[in-house]
């Protein structure tokens, strides 16, 4: 074989601390090392075209270059050698920048290790195989989990490219979030007046399935092939049958239901449909609550359905579904208030959410759009808003800014003016965030034409009084404590991640971080993307996030499921195991442990043998691991490969 | 020591640090230690401004301050404090601070300290009564709290004569050997 070696300065990141062309000098005592050079940018326009030049002068048939972490250019280097018409395969990597120059500063002990590194990619390179990738099948089917307004802009832009979409929803009705506002800032739009159309357009769309009240039970399969397991919740109705016109509801006698959708600030009946734009919008019974189903007796809601949808005896369903690609936007959810004790969040009536906050102020909400004390349902006049309640708090395990709550009770002083033009709103805040367009005059807005007093400092206790709450706190800008006698108070509760989250996480086998949000594949480069190939983020899921932003990265999600999904076949990595037939000894230890079932049991001439599934082997490498005769070998990564290694670096 | 109040003395933030075992660059100064601070009332500087100016090292304003030693030591703002930092802890390494570089005060409060201290080295134990001479003494204030006497006398609380611990060379002992460190 002819080798050449390539070693990269990438500037001074790698040149810096590492003598390269002393590297180079080095590699040519190699064996079969028939060419070796330093390049200032190995991975730029005349960097690669120095390789494919040398590939044509000193015949080379494989590829070593030093440079930074596969992870970064192995993909670049594989196309230069295609070009100059090498198989892809006949190429190794030394990373001497990430592990090399950028962590050691001795320049004599950086180059004799960056030496060794290319030895050992040479010895490897030495044994490699010219591999060709196969190809496989795809479903042409997406799956969006979680009908928020990020998973909903997902399920429709992918519906609308003519992928055929499954949208699984935890609640009985798709909106998430966004469906409880009453309004938007900047612009003050009647939140379920903007996405009222776009759930609809969802229930109509001919591409997409609609599952609400159901949750991933567990998820199958790689990219291009996911089987995903669906349990359909028990509604007790129906819904073929259902026709959502509410006699059920209307004759519940369990009027005294805690009312979900409303924050719990309001009561419902057992058997309900959350609000009046509910997509689907079928009725489903809380078993919690009806009569029925804890004791036994009452059954008005069966009585009355002119359809006859009421089914007391219904059991949980699975459905199994599949998709080629998985759009994860299960969003978030709220801090809980009641964490921080000398708030009395949970404790007094008047110190509430501002979520139910939001459930006052909407038309459709308990009070209808009537801003009332859930105490005495008196209309207040003194309120008081407290921003970070549960952000930017390293003592409670929440040090990030949820980054919308500055602008959201922005708006809510706004809307208390318009509601109640004698009011009075006064903000706690530490720092105003509203980097967006039009944002920070939005804030603005509220203090100069709305007349919110806000005040820089925090609050430390609230404490009833005569009916009412003394919130006291500090002015950090007048250097004084100050006191206000309010009649209601309003937290700004921070954003937490969804429940279960790190659950379905598991089961979709992407990463979260240490509060629970799913880890995007590249903070800067790979927003919307995994590390896992075919699964997508959308929304909230992976970091908080306002409306614009999540319905942006829903679209972006979208057009990367399509992008994926265009293709007819996907190629398959032929970085695989394969099993060698006169070594197996048919144990099954390989099956037994291997994470994807791409194990399979044969016969061959009579003898129990191990047979890979090639298209569904991820090349983890644990048959290999697990074999006790060397029979399982993951091609590209042999014993032979990574002794070869070690050899070249110890003897 | 910087003349101009205006002029910043860096190395004076690492000193608290070094002293409270506190990180100030922790603070943003988000006020919820003055919110709760039940003195504050009483104060030249806020709590935050106290931490303030340990961040922007004013040394001579904050070690000069009176806030320092009208603190209760309640540590309400330690408790509330978002980022851990100890808050009351700072408070009490800037009134060694302020001892050590004679900028006490509030001289009353330091001269009650001295001689609690005083009869804590003498007895292993306060002697009220001597407590309240020595602070009278040095403070000239012969009638602070006079009104409380009867009641404490009644109830034993005031003894008239002091009483020795047991050990008391080990009191001593302290005392001495925070002399030396201090040398």
């Amino acid at each position: 074989m002819n080798i050449g070696v390539f070693v990269c300065h990438c500037g001074s990141n790698i040149a810096g601390t590492v003598d390269t062309e002393a590297v180079a000098k080095a590699a040519l005592e190699y064996r079969e090392v028939v060419f070796a050079t330093d390049a200032m940018y190995a991975c730029s326009e005349p960097g690669q075209a120095g390789i494919v030049e040398a590939i044509g002068t000193y015949a080379l048939d494989g590829v070593v270059v030093a440079s930074c972490t596969p992870r970064m250019h192995e993909a670049t280097f594989r196309r230069t050698l295609e070009r100059a018409g090498l198989n892809r395969y006949m190429f190794e990597m030394a990373n001497i920048r990430e592990h090399v120059s950028w962590v050691g500063k001795d320049k004599a002990a950086n180059t004799r290790k960056a030496a060794e590194l290319v030895h050992m990619a040479v010895e490897k390179l030495r044994r490699n195989e010219r591999l060709q990738a196969g190809e496989f099948d795809i479903a042409k089917r997406v799956m969006v989990i979680g009908g928020g307004v990020a998973g909903i802009q997902a399920a429709l832009d992918c519906a609308d490219g003519g992928l055929e979409v499954v949208l699984v929803e935890r609640e009985p009705s798709i909106g998430g979030k966004m469906s409880k506002l009453d309004k938007t800032f900047p612009t003050v739009d009647c939140s379920s007046c903007i996405l009222g159309p776009k759930m609809v357009d969802v229930a109509q769309h001919p591409n997409i399935t609609l599952y609400a009240l159901s949750e991933v039970d567990s998820v199958d399969g790689f990219v291009g092939n996911f089987n995903v397991t669906v349990r359909r919740k028990a509604a007790y109705v129906d819904w073929d049958a259902c026709t959502g016109c509410g006699e059920c509801a209307a004759k519940c006698p369990s009027k005294k239901t805690p009312d979900r959708f409303n924050e719990f600030i309001g009561l419902t009946t057992a058997i309900n449909i959350p609000f009046p734009q509910a997509i689907p919008k079928k009725a489903s019974i809380n078993a919690n609550a009806c009569i029925k189903l804890t004791k036994g007796k009452c059954g008005a809601c069966a009585k009355v359905c002119p359809t006859g949808a009421i089914r007391f005896d219904q059991k949980d369903e699975l459905v199994t579904e599949k998709v080629g690609a998985i759009i994860a936007a299960t969003g978030y959810d709220l801090f809980d208030f009641t964490k921080y004790g000398e708030y009395g969040g949970g404790r007094y009536p008047d110190v509430i959410t501002a979520m139910q906050y939001e459930r006052l102020l909407s038309a459709s909400g308990p009070t209808e759009g009537h801003i009332r004390r859930p105490s005495d349902g008196a209309e207040p006049r003194d309120i008081v808003f407290i921003q970070c309640v549960g952000s930017r708090d390293k003592s409670i395990g929440r040090p990030y800014c949820t980054g919308f709550c500055c602008m959201y009770t922005a708006k809510q002083t706004i809307l208390t003016k318009d509601h109640m033009p004698d009011s009075q709103s006064y903000v706690f805040y530490m720092d105003i965030r509203s980097p967006g367009k039009n944002y920070d005059e939005f804030t603005r807005r509220a203090m100069e034409e709305y007349g919110a007093k806000y005040i820089r400092g925090r609050v430390s206790a609230i404490q009833p009084k005569n009916g009412r709450y003394l919130v006291k706190g500090a002015d950090t800008l007048l250097g004084r404590q100050v006191e206000i006698e309010a009649d209601l108070v309003v937290l700004a509760v921070g954003a937490e991640a969804a429940r279960g989250a790190g659950e379905l996480a598991e089961k979709l086998r992407i990463s979260y971080d240490p509060y629970g949000f799913f880890l995007e594949g590249h903070p800067k480069l790979k927003p919307v993307e995994t590390n896992t190939a075919g699964v997508y983020l959308a929304g909230s899921c992976q970091g908080p996030k306002d409306i614009p932003s999540s319905v942006a990265q829903g679209g972006a999600a979208a057009a990367k499921a399509l992008s994926l999904l265009s293709k007819d076949k996907l190629a398959s990595d032929p970085q695989v195991s394969g099993v060698k037939l006169a070594r197996c000894i048919g144990c099954g230890k390989c099956e037994s442990v291997c994470p994807f079932g791409a194990i399979e049991m044969i016969e061959f001439r009579g003898m129990p043998k191990a047979s890979i599934i090639e298209t569904v082997c991820q090349g983890c490498g644990v048959c290999t691991a697990a074999c006790p005769q060397g029979a399982a070998q993951l091609r590209h990564f042999t014993d032979n490969q990574i002794l070869a290694e070690v050899n070249a670096l110890c003897l | 020591m910087p003349s101009h109040p205006n002029v910043i003395d860096p190395a004076f933030t690492g000193e608290v640090q070094r002293e409270s075992e506190q990180n100030l660059a922790l603070c943003y100064q988000c006020g919820n230690c003055t919110a709760g601070c039940p003195v504050s009332f009483a104060y030249d500087y806020t709590v935050n401004q106290i931490m303030r100016l340990v961040q922007a090292g004013r040394k001579r304003e904050a070690l000069s301050s009176h806030a320092i030693w009208l603190c209760a030591s309640c540590e309400t703002c330690t408790t509330r404090c978002p980022n851990d930092i100890d808050v009351a802890r700072v408070m009490d390494a800037l009134r060694h601070m302020a001892r050590r570089e004679d900028m006490v005060s509030e001289k009353a409060v330091g001269a009650f300290w001295k001689s609690f201290l005083d009869s804590v080295e003498k007895h292993g134990r306060v002697y009220e009564l001597g407590l309240m001479a020595a602070y009278a003494g040095r403070t000239g204030r012969m009638f602070t709290d006079v009104d409380l006497a009867p009641m404490a006398l009644r109830k034993g609380k005031l003894g008239l004569k002091a009483h020795d611990i047991e050990k008391i060379a080990e009191i001593r002992g302290i005392f001495d050997r925070y002399r030396e460190q201090q040398q």
